[in-house]
């Protein structure tokens, strides 16, 4: 009971919540803001990669290889620290925010571009060939033919990173922008009480355990048509 | 230590190149970058190996079917699947020794990432485990092999052969967590870069940790993307 007792104090205190709330839920409207600017970008970002894929030249292609492959291998964190800390000695200073956004552009417009390269490349040709002859533009063809179908196709792969992204945001903590989980750990680090990481994790899960079951049912649904 | 100043007589290309590629500082740091290089190595082999084992451990305590440790399974998963790693790692490191249950950083980032692949390994071998048709289990099953047989030599050599691709994406993806140990005081490639660059006031160490990762992770993902399109063909 004891052991019960103490463990409700230090991770489930509710004079602790109460008193660091109001910087909690800061920090979530904050770790929301990122995830409404950094998805968007990064689907846009995405888009714009994939669909440059489609032009059949060699000088357009070969550095988009290199520029996928190059930031999705750096890891995030290394990519934003290098923002962050590294374009000052340019001469550019940055702000945490603009940082963050910038390097999570680069990282998650890399990943979303292979995602929708392989939806664009799912649908046949004899798809746009048939666009084409109703006397539909490419672009239209583009537009109104294949990227719906191609969207729906790698949709489980577009919500899998989205969700990846959204995970993403947390590492805007280590830069000092005042998110979730910076501002719990402020919190921990002030009353000496791990209630408020405990309590950043439950909105988190809240926040993201829908994203991930729906996944997992896309997920399990395409292996039951297969 | 103002880095404009040397530089104020220069071009500006000379500028670029004293500031981010200064010679002399990173001669003095590539040892020691070098040996967070090896660190992240290790941590990463000991992630994969234990993170890929536990993943497919549970994969197959879910084919028994037995209810209750069933949703154990399906809960712990999806909260890994949820929770980002660092807000794992941290609450580890600084919320467990509150408790009396201290890691040190490097078990902390192994431990937390090594969940977070078996989360999502578990997933994965436990779908293609689904795919494997059921004809093969009762195949197998009618020629004498128990349920155990079945599985680890006729069901899991083919759902193992379906899941590389996805597999080798998503641990890739959780490796390069490793770079989150810098939080929790791991002495990998960008925390010992960052520590050489706050000590000679000159990011040229972050331009070796960055040539460090690329040199780790683009041969990685090349390798990926193949293993990809190889292990496509063949379904």
């Amino acid at each position: 009971m004891e052991t019960l007792l103490d463990l409700r104090d230090a991770f489930f205190n509710l004079d602790i919540i109460l008193r660091a709330s109001p910087i909690l839920i800061s920090g979530f409207w904050m770790t929301l803001k990122l995830i409404l600017t950094v998805v968007p970008l990064g689907l846009l970002g995405g888009l714009i990669v994939a669909l440059l894929y489609t032009v059949p030249s060699r000088a357009v292609r070969w550095p988009l290889i290199v520029y996928v492959d190059l930031f999705r291998a750096f890891p995030p964190l290394v990519l934003l620290v290098f923002i962050y800390a590294g374009l000052p000695f340019a001469g550019y200073e940055i702000s945490a925010f603009a940082a963050v956004s910038l390097g999570f552009f680069l990282n998650t417009s890399s990943y979303y571009g292979e995602i929708l390269r392989a939806g664009i490349e799912s649908i046949p040709r004899g798809q746009v060939e048939a666009a084409r002859s109703t006397g539909l533009s490419k672009w239209q063809a583009m537009t109104w033919v294949v990227l719906p179908q191609a969207v729906r196709n790698v949709l489980p792969d577009l919500i899998s990173n989205t969700l990846e992204v959204a995970k993403l945001t947390s590492l805007a903590s280590v830069v000092a922008l005042p998110e979730l989980l910076f501002q719990a750990r402020q919190a921990q680090s002030l009353t000496f009480n791990a209630t408020p990481i405990m309590a950043a994790a439950i909105v988190y899960f809240v926040l993201l355990w829908p994203l991930v079951r729906l996944l997992s049912r896309l997920e399990h649904r395409m292996i039951a048509s297969h | 230590m103002n880095p404009a100043s040397p530089a104020a007589a220069m071009t500006n290309w000379q500028a670029f190149l004293f500031t981010f590629f200064d010679a002399k500082t990173m001669a003095t740091y590539a040892p020691k970058i070098a040996q967070g290089f090896l660190l992240t190595v290790e941590l990463a082999i000991l992630i994969v190996i234990s993170g890929l084992a536990l993943g497919l451990f549970l994969a197959v305590v879910r084919s028994f079917r037995i209810r209750p440790l069933n949703w154990l399974i399906v809960f712990a998963v999806d909260l890994f699947r949820a929770l980002p790693p660092l807000v794992i790692i941290v609450f580890f490191y600084f919320g467990l020794p509150v408790v009396g249950l201290g890691f040190e950083g490097f078990t902390t980032t192994w431990l937390a990432l090594t969940l977070v692949l078996a989360a999502f390994a578990e997933e994965i071998f436990w779908a293609g485990i689904l795919a494997v048709p059921k004809g093969q289990w009762e195949a197998a099953r009618s020629t004498g092999l128990g349920f155990l047989g079945t599985l680890g030599w006729v069901v899991l050599p083919q759902a193992i052969r379906m899941t590389i691709p996805p597999l080798t994406n998503r641990t890739i993806a959780i490796t390069k967590g490793t770079a989150l140990g810098s939080v929790v005081a791991v002495a990998e490639i960008l925390s010992t870069a960052q520590s050489a660059m706050a000590e000679s006031a000159n990011p040229s160490p972050l331009t070796l940790g960055a040539i460090a990762y690329i040199i780790l992770f683009v041969p990685v993902v090349i390798a990926g993307r193949w293993i990809e399109t190889r292990f496509a063909w063949k379904r």
